[in-house]
């Protein structure tokens, strides 16, 4: 299958491995990847600051460089649900009702990776292995917007060589929401307290989720703690193989 | 209605719907209080376990949000006319109905009637729409004394203090801070109180039932006001509220307009709903209903207060008027990180928590309340909860489109908006964020409110080269 990737802003500029990973991935399973280069930001910050006019270039933007393609896939939830749930919103508020049911075409053809996998292409092993005590954190926009479902412990649980362990209250969110982390730092700061409490409590090496932005969160705070856990996108554990 | 045709907001100065601070600043001092974070997050967590058992025993959960949900839409689609049943029936019934457009109009209303029987006690069933006018202060500069009967609001009257939650005003209370507060502030107490909660109770039992066999006019708010009977009902746990609702001789109920419903049997579908979502029973303890007057039996006066403060003005915006539907369960309180960290007093109104973040902002007009929409990290938990299936979260990010913005994000949104359209300007941007390490892990250095970030987590080190660089390179 010829698969588009949208990379997000944030994993294009900051976490390369996790958009390089979603490449060697699908690639590895036999398929084409294509990474239009017009591509920037789905908006998503705009929209949920409350700039939701200055969102719509992004969502024109978003529209014209993947409509030509069949499938589209982020390494995100969070910029997919954004895609799914707000895109044809903010075009449909602006008074552009052919770019809304445009958008709501491709957003139709836009998935999540382990939407991707387990849905479109019927796959849960991936031939993966990486031999690390792994707990795994849901993320709210892959969870309740998206209802990603056990899709991503489906796709874990084959992993070889990895010891899943179960995260406590998994389901609360780490405190990141966009920029709710600076707009309310010290409540984000709390929610992230008890999300970093409950990863330790597992006792794992590693801290895996479907979202670099989350990750960012709860990886910054365990740095800063110094606790040596780590966080890494689930995409990078689906392409580890015994050969990397 | 003001000069512009447009409906008016809640006045200010009168009511509890505006705090004195920011959330973000009223939620520091909240977060810095270490008994009030265990007593919340101890009693979310007890109600989040038992509703979730008792929602989990209905195989038609799910059919049952629908059918609210359709029914308040229903409602708010007709409401003028619904409200004009109501008033009819309740009139046939021996009622008398007064129309208060806002806080002011229903204080004056609820005092003159008061006055007119000479009493200078009354007796209060909870409710949320005298806290939100604050009707006890305005009875109290009216010479007249509101004793609340609602053990947790008791607690609340009796500590000088605000309720934090919908449904459980003084969780942020726990057994000895209420012993302290009884045995300052409880007429005749027993010196030697324990903070033993039987004990507590039977104290509170003794002190409310001399109270309610010596008054005569008792103010209840309403949960729901049925059109084609004209009925009113109050849920509650303790029975008191059926004490006020019987014993004295006036009675006189402040119900917001949107808590109309078509019909009686419309009932059916919320007395599943909220007893469960909100205090995870199966079927609510005290449902009370009363038409119009009954000769010899309860009240012999009933007068409804029917208040809009605002409410008309959230009606007029079609997305946000879902907000209206809301039946007070507090599910989505017990289910928000933010609530459960911060709790109620950090959003300075007497709705707290997500339902509150888009109820306030829209009876105040959104420039009273414009940091609530953003006391969320948009989790969705609330909407998952939501009885009647409000998206809390879009409202929230319909409401943030609508707020006032600082001028430095102003900018900020607008240069990263132009950046992310160009995509050789973008590049650029990618590479001066390599520039980041300057600030080194802990961001020193970052202007506020970047700094909040680094505060407490470490910056990501930037990487060697972009994703698209890379994809360029292989």
């Amino acid at each position: 299958m010829r698969i588009a990737l949208f990379a997000t802003c944030l994993a294009d500029t900051m976490f390369p491995a996790a958009a390089k990973a979603t490449v060697q991935l699908l690639e590895r399973l036999g398929h084409e990847v294509v990474f239009p280069l017009e591509q920037t930001c789905c908006g998503q910050m705009h929209v949920n600051t409350g700039y939701q006019d200055q969102a719509l270039p992004l969502v024109r933007r978003y529209v014209r460089t993947f409509e030509a393609c069949d499938v589209v896939v982020a390494p995100s939830g969070s910029c997919v649900g954004s895609i799914r749930h707000q895109h044809a919103m903010v075009a449909r508020q602006a008074g552009e009702v052919g770019l809304a049911s445009r958008a709501e075409a491709v957003a139709g053809r836009t998935y999540e990776l382990s939407e991707l996998l387990v849905d479109v292409l019927e796959v849960e092993d991936v031939g993966a292995y990486y031999p690390h005590r792994v707990t795994y954190h849901p993320t709210c926009h892959s969870l309740r917007v998206l209802r990603v479902g056990d899709k991503p412990l489906r796709l874990l649980r084959q992993v070889r060589g990895l010891d899943l362990v179960e995260l406590p209250a998994a389901e609360q969110c780490c405190g990141f929401g966009g920029t709710f982390a600076v707009k309310n730092a010290d409540t984000s700061t709390a929610m992230l307290a008890d999300k970093m409490r409950h990863v330790l409590d597992t006792g794992a090496d590693v801290c895996t989720a479907g979202d670099a932005s989350c990750l960012m969160h709860i990886g910054g705070g365990l740095a800063r703690l110094r606790t040596g856990v780590r966080t890494v996108h689930l995409a990078e554990i689906l392409a580890s193989t015994e050969a990397s | 209605m003001t000069f512009l045709g447009m409906p008016a907001h809640a006045p200010r100065g009168v009511g509890h719907l505006r705090g004195d601070e920011s959330f973000p600043a009223a939620a520091r001092t909240a977060l810095a209080n270490p008994q009030l974070r265990r007593n919340l997050q101890h009693a979310t967590t007890t109600i989040r376990g038992k509703s979730g058992r008792v929602i989990a025993e209905l195989p038609d959960w799910e059919e049952l949000r629908s059918a609210g949900s359709a029914l308040k839409a229903y409602t708010m689609a007709n409401l003028p006319r619904l409200l004009e049943q109501l008033e009819e029936k309740v009139t046939a019934a021996g009622g008398v109905v007064h129309w208060a457009a806002d806080a002011n109009e229903a204080n004056r209303i609820v005092t003159d009637l008061i006055k007119e029987t000479g009493e200078q006690r009354v007796i209060k069933i909870k409710s949320m729409a005298t806290q939100e006018i604050a009707l006890n202060e305005a009875l109290e500069a009216a010479g007249i004394t509101p004793v609340e009967t609602d053990l947790a609001e008791l607690i609340v009257q009796l500590g000088h203090d605000k309720p934090s939650h919908i449904l459980v005003p003084a969780i942020h209370r726990n057994r000895s801070e209420i012993r302290e507060i009884f045995l300052r502030e409880m007429p005749g107490v027993d010196p030697a109180l324990t903070d033993d909660p039987p004990e507590l109770a039977g104290a509170a039992r003794r002190y409310l039932r001399e109270t309610f066999l010596s008054t005569r006019v008792a103010v209840s708010g309403a949960n729901f006001g049925i059109a084609d009977t004209g009925t009113l009902a109050v849920v509650e746990s303790e029975g008191n509220g059926r004490m006020c609702l019987t014993l004295p001789d006036t009675l006189i109920t402040v119900m917001g307009i949107e808590k109309v419903v078509p019909s009686w049997q419309d009932l059916e579908v919320f007395l599943q709903l909220l007893p469960r979502a909100s205090t995870g029973e199966r079927m609510n303890p005290y449902t009370s209903m009363w038409t119009g007057v009954t000769p010899g039996d309860g009240p012999q006066n009933f007068h409804l207060v029917l208040l809009d403060n605002g409410r008309t003005a959230v009606l007029a915006d079609e997305v946000g008027r879902q907000a209206l539907h809301c039946i007070r369960c507090s599910a989505c309180l017990n289910v928000c990180p933010v609530y459960e960290r911060t709790g109620g007093h950090a959003y300075g109104s007497v709705y707290p928590g997500p339902i509150g973040a888009i109820l306030s902002p829209q009876l105040t007009g959104i420039e009273d309340n414009a940091s609530l929409p953003y006391a969320s990290s948009l989790c969705g938990a609330c909407f998952d909860a939501c009885p009647v299936k409000i998206d809390i979260p879009s409202i929230l990010v319909h409401l943030r489109n609508q707020a006032p913005h600082p001028r430095t994000e102003k900018a900020a949104m607008a240069a990263a908006a132009y950046t992310m359209d160009r995509p050789k300007l973008y590049e650029r941007a990618q590479r001066a964020a390599k520039l980041s390490k300057l600030l080194g892990k802990r961001g020193r250095g970052l202007p506020p409110p970047l700094n909040g970030w680094a505060a407490s987590r470490d910056l990501p080190a930037p990487p060697p080269e972009s994703f698209r660089d890379w994809w360029r390179g292989r």
